[in-house]
C-alpha cells in the first residue's frame, strides 16, 4: 500500500529540480525517502565516504566545503547536495556539515538514477557543473522567440531580380515596374560563368532601390539614361541565407537599410525587406529606427524615449535572448547618435577635416541596456590642424553630447564623451594612446583599456577606427606584460558564491544583502572575455562574437567556453528582466538584486553562473602566472 | 499493582514473554512472542514506530478511532517506505464537530473497514518496536479498549511519550503568582510548539501520519538535543 506523504509530497513539489515532475512521482519519491535530523554542528556527509542517497534539505542550513576546506556553498530549506558523488564515483565528493539544527531527506540512489533516467529536465539540473542546466535554462527562455529561430532563407518568396551594371536606369524602372518589386539586384556584365535566367548567379555589385531613383535621380536631375553603375549602392550589406531573422533584423537596425540581398555562399538567391521582417518583429524597433531618421530636432528625438522603453519592454515579454536585446538597443543608440550627428552637420556644415564618431564600451560591442550613459570619442584624420579645426569639432560634439543626454543617455561620469579633448584627437594621437596604455600599463590606463579597446564607428570614416583597432590587436595580442595586467584587472571584481536565504553569500561566508549584477557577474565576464580576445589577436567586439574567436585558436577547451557563453547570457537576461521589471513599476532601473526577490530556480541557476565566472576567473590566474608574485605584494 | 499501566521500571521484554503466554489470541500472541528489546539497550539500537491515532473524541469509552498513521524508525532514520495509514469505520456516527478537525468526510468513513480488520497488519507493523507517541494515553487507552472490543484481549506495549520528555525539560511552574511575580512563560508541550523549539518545520496537524511523522522526527531531536544516542532505552519509555 502507497500512503501519501502529503507533507513530503508537498514540499518537494515547491522546489527545483522537483517543481517539474507530476504528482504521481512526487507521491512515489515522497514514499521512498527516509528523514533524519542532525543537530548544528553535526557532520553530516565526511570527504570520501561513501555516498548513496541525494540529500534534501527540509529545514535548517547546511555547508558544504571543497576538500581543501574552502566553503562552496551555504544551503537551506529546498536544496539538494550529495548529487556530485551520486553520479560519478559514488563517494562523497564535497563535505557536508549542518549549521543549523537541519532535518534532511534522503532519497535513495535507485530512485534519484531513475529520475535521471526518465526526467531530462531533473537530470539537466543535477548534471555536474550545471552546463547544462545554465543551457536548459537559457534556451527556455528564449524559446518562444521565433526571430533568434527561422533562418532568414524562409522569408525569400521568390528569385531576386537583376539587371546589369551597363543597363540604364530608364531600363531598370521598366523591370522593377514590370516584376513589382522595389529593389533590383545589379550583375557584374563581365562576371565569369554568368548564365542568363539561370537562377542564382555570383557578380552581384550593387542594389538598386525606389528610393534611389527619388535621391539620387529625381533630385539631382538625372537623365533617364544614365547608366545604373551611377546611381545604385555598390557592395551592398547582405545576410547569408542561413541567418536567423534576428541578424537580418539587426542588419538592417544597424546600418539603416530596408533591402538586404540574402546570399547562398556568394550567390543572391533572394532579397528580404523591411516589411518581411516587420511580420515576425513584433517589437517593432525597426519603426522605431525609422522614427528615429525621421526626426528634425534633439526635442523630436528625445519624445522618442518612452517608444525606446516600451521597445525594450516588448522585447523582454517576447523572451528575445540577452545577446537580441543588447543588439538592438545598441543599435537604436547608434541610430540617435547617427542622427543627432547629421542634424549637427547640417547646422555646422560639412566637417573641415575627415573624421570618425565612435562608440565605447557596451555599445560598441552591441550589449547596451536600456540605462545607460555615453561612452564616445572621435577620431579625427590627421591632417587636423586643432587652431582651425577644433571649434568645429568641438561645437559637433558638444551637439551631439547634448543631444544624446537629452535622449535619456546620461553624460559620462567620467568624461568619457567627445567634448572633453583628450577624447577628440586625430589618429595619431590616438595611436600613441593606445601604444603607451599598452606598452607601460597603470591603473588608470587599465581602466581606460577596458572601455576604448571595446570601440566601433558610428558615423564618419569607418577606416580610422579600423586602423585604431588594429594597431590595438597588431600591439596587445604580442605583448604578454599587457594581457598580464589586464587579466590582473580582470580579477578586481569577483561574483559571490550564491544566495543563502535573504542574503547574497561571499566566499568568505560573509552575508550582503544586495548584488550589483553588472560588477559581479556581466563586468567582471566580459573584462576576462576581452583578456582572452585581444590574446587571440580578434578583432570582434561583441562578447559573443570574441568567444566564438577564442574557440577558433583552442586557447580553452569548447566546453569551458560554452560555459562562458551560457554564463553571460543567463547573467545578462537577469540583468535586463530586473530592469524592466523597474521599469513597469516606475522606477529607475538599476543593477542591484535583492536575493528576496529571486525565485528558487533563478537562484540555482545565477549560482552557477557565478560558478562558470569564478573559474573561468581561476583559469585567467592560471594562464597569467605572473599574476602570482604581484598578488604576494 | 505491577504491570506496564502502573508506570514505574518495568522489564517490558520478561513482561512480553509472559504476556505471549497467557493470551489465547493467535494474532497477540504472535505479536508478543516477537519480543522486545531490554531495558539498557542504547536507543540507538531501539527499533521504533511512531505512532498517532485520531478519534471522535477523548474518552476511550465512548469515542472511536476513526484513523491510524504509523512510521517505523530508529535514532538514525525514519522510513517513509514503510509508513502505514488508514481512515478506520468506527461503527458509530460521526460525530459532527470532529470531522473538520480531522479534515476526514463521511464518505472516506464509509467506505474504510472497521478496526477489527486491520488489528493483524497493525500489530505485524508493531511486532519488535518501541512505540512513540505524542501523549501517551491516547493511543494506548484507546487501542487497548478497541483490542478489549474486538479480541476480548487487552493490548499492552511500550510507549515513549515524546510530551512526556518535552514536559519533563520543561516543568510547569509550581505556583501562579511566581509566574505571574517573575513573567516566566510555560512553555507549550504540543507536538507543533515542541517542534519548533527544535527548528522542526510546521506541519499541518491532525492527520495520523503527519502526526506520526512529526512525532518521530521530535523524538530524533530531543535526543540528539539534549540527550545521548547511548542511553538506555529503559531510561525512555513507560
Amino acid at each position: 500500500m502507497q500512503v501519501e506523504l502529503l507533507e513530503i509530497r508537498n514540499h518537494l513539489a515547491r522546489f527545483p529540480p522537483f517543481d517539474t515532475l507530476d504528482e504521481d512521482v512526487l507521491d512515489g519519491i515522497a514514499s521512498q525517502i527516509e528523514i533524519s535530523y542532525f543537530r548544528a554542528g553535526t557532520q553530516i556527509l565526511e570527504f570520501e565516504e561513501d555516498i548513496s542517497e541525494l540529500h534534501y534539505v527540509r529545514s535548517g542550513a547546511v555547508e558544504i566545503y571543497r576538500r581543501n576546506g574552502e566553503l562552496y556553498n551555504r544551503l537551506t530549506e529546498g536544496d539538494i547536495f550529495g548529487h556530485f558523488g551520486l553520479l560519478r564515483t559514488r563517494k562523497v565528493r564535497f563535505p557536508a556539515k549542518a549549521i543549523e539544527d537541519s532535518l534532511i531527506y534522503l532519497i535513495p540512489d535507485a530512485v534519484f538514477t531513475r529520475l535521471c533516467e526518465s526526467h531530462d529536465d531533473f537530470a539537466d539540473f543535477v548534471e555536474a557543473e550545471g552546463l547544462s542546466r545554465l543551457q536548459t535554462a537559457v534556451e527556455r527562455q528564449t524559446k518562444s522567440n521565433e526571430l533568434s529561430k527561422i533562418k532568414v532563407r524562409k522569408l525569400i518568396s521568390r528569385l531576386p531580380v537583376t539587371t546589369f551594371s551597363n543597363a540604364t536606369i530608364q531600363e531598370a524602372a521598366q523591370i522593377m515596374t514590370s516584376q513589382s518589386v522595389s529593389s533590383l539586384l545589379i550583375m557584374d556584365p563581365n562576371a565569369p560563368s554568368y548564365e542568363p535566367f539561370s537562377g542564382p548567379q555570383p557578380g552581384m555589385t550593387g542594389i538598386l532601390t525606389d528610393r534611389d531613383f527619388r535621391t539620387r535621380m529625381v533630385a539631382e536631375g538625372l537623365p533617364a539614361q544614365t547608366l545604373v553603375s551611377e546611381v545604385m549602392s555598390p557592395n551592398p550589406i547582405t545576410v547569408q541565407a542561413d541567418d536567423t531573422v534576428f541578424e537580418a533584423m539587426l542588419c538592417m537596425l544597424r546600418n539603416n537599410i530596408h533591402h538586404l540581398p540574402v546570399l547562398h555562399r556568394h550567390r543572391p538567391i533572394g532579397v528580404i525587406n523591411l516589411s518581411d521582417i516587420i511580420k515576425y518583429e513584433s517589437q517593432s524597433s525597426l519603426y522605431l529606427v525609422n522614427s528615429i531618421f525621421n526626426k528634425q530636432s534633439i526635442a523630436g528625438l528625445a519624445a522618442l524615449l518612452p517608444d525606446v522603453r516600451a521597445t525594450y519592454l516588448r522585447m523582454v515579454q517576447d523572451e528575445a535572448s540577452a545577446q537580441m536585446i543588447g543588439g538592438a538597443i545598441s543599435s537604436i543608440g547608434r541610430n540617435f547618435s547617427q542622427r543627432l550627428l547629421e542634424l549637427a552637420e547640417q547646422e555646422l556644415g560639412p566637417p573641415p577635416v575627415p573624421y570618425c564618431f565612435m562608440a565605447l564600451g557596451s555599445m560598441a560591442r552591441d550589449e547596451q541596456l536600456v540605462v545607460t550613459d555615453q561612452d564616445n570619442a572621435l577620431i579625427l584624420d590627421d591632417s587636423f590642424v586643432p587652431e582651425q579645426h577644433d571649434d568645429y569639432f568641438l561645437q559637433l560634439a558638444t551637439l551631439v553630447s547634448d543631444g544624446l543626454a537629452a535622449c535619456g543617455y546620461t553624460y559620462c561620469k567620467g568624461g568619457i564623451m567627445a567634448t572633453n579633448p583628450k577624447w577628440r584627437q586625430p589618429l595619431r594621437v590616438w595611436k600613441n594612446y593606445f601604444s603607451q596604455w599598452i606598452k607601460q600599463p597603470n591603473p588608470e590606463t587599465l581602466l581606460n583599456a577596458c572601455i576604448f579597446f571595446d570601440l566601433d564607428s558610428v558615423h564618419g570614416e569607418a577606416s580610422l577606427v579600423d586602423s585604431l583597432r588594429n594597431l590595438l590587436v597588431d600591439e596587445a595580442s604580442r605583448n604578454e606584460p599587457f594581457l598580464a595586467s589586464l587579466a590582473r584587472n580582470a580579477l578586481n571584481r569577483t561574483p559571490p558564491l550564491g544566495f543563502f536565504r535573504t542574503f547574497v553569500m561571499e566566499k568568505d561566508g560573509e552575508q550582503n544583502n544586495v548584488i550589483n549584477l553588472k560588477r559581479r557577474g556581466t563586468a567582471p565576464l566580459t573584462d576576462l572575455i576581452r583578456v582572452h580576445a585581444l590574446a587571440c589577436g580578434s578583432k570582434a567586439q561583441n562578447s559573443y562574437d570574441r568567444l566564438d574567436a577564442i574557440a577558433a585558436t583552442k586557447l580553452m577547451p569548447p566546453e569551458a567556453l560554452v560555459r562562458l557563453r551560457y554564463a553571460l547570457e543567463f547573467l545578462s537576461i537577469v540583468r535586463i528582466r530586473h530592469q524592466a521589471a523597474d521599469l513597469e513599476m516606475g522606477r529607475e532601473p538599476d543593477n542591484n538584486i535583492e536575493p528576496e526577490k529571486v525565485p528558487p530556480a533563478e537562484r540555482h541557476n545565477l549560482k552557477e553562473a557565478f560558478q562558470v565566472l569564478s573559474n573561468a576567473q581561476k583559469f585567467l590566474r592560471y594562464r597569467y602566472p605572473s599574476l602570482q608574485s604581484s598578488r604576494t605584494l | 499493582m505491577t504491570g506496564p499501566l502502573a508506570g514505574g521500571v518495568l522489564d517490558w521484554q520478561q513482561h512480553f514473554a509472559s504476556l505471549a503466554a497467557n493470551t489465547s489470541n493467535g494474532y497477540l500472541a504472535a505479536y508478543y512472542a516477537a519480543g522486545m528489546v531490554s531495558s539498557d539497550t542504547p536507543i540507538s539500537q531501539v527499533p521504533m514506530a511512531a505512532l498517532d491515532i485520531e478519534t471522535t473524541g477523548l474518552d476511550s469509552r465512548h469515542d472511536a478511532i476513526v484513523s491510524v498513521g504509523m512510521v517505523p524508525f530508529s535514532l538514525a532514520r525514519i522510513r517513509c517506505q514503510d509508513a502505514f495509514y488508514q481512515v478506520i469505520n468506527p461503527l458509530s456516527e460521526l460525530n459532527a464537530g470532529s470531522i473538520a478537525f480531522h479534515r476526514i468526510t463521511h464518505s472516506e468513513v464509509d467506505e474504510a473497514p472497521a478496526l477489527d480488520r486491520l488489528i493483524p497488519e497493525l500489530l505485524r507493523a508493531m511486532a519488535g518496536r518501541v512505540i512513540v507517541v505524542h501523549y501517551r494515553h491516547i493511543e494506548r487507552e484507546f487501542l487497548n479498549a478497541a483490542f478489549r472490543h474486538y479480541l476480548n484481549d487487552g493490548f499492552q506495549f511500550p510507549v515513549i511519550d515524546t510530551m512526556e520528555i518535552e514536559a519533563g525539560l520543561h516543568p510547569r511552574q509550581r505556583a501562579g503568582w511566581r509566574r505571574w511575580f517573575t513573567r516566566e512563560n510555560t512553555e507549550s508541550i504540543r507536538l507543533g510548539d515542541s517542534r519548533t523549539r527544535y527548528g522542526l518545520p510546521h506541519y499541518q496537524s491532525h492527520h495520523a501520519l503527519t502526526d506520526a511523522l512529526a512525532t518521530a522526527e521530535l523524538l530524533q531531536a530531543q535526543i540528539a538535543t539534549h540527550f545521548s544516542a547511548d542511553m538506555a532505552v529503559g531510561d525512555l519509555w513507560k
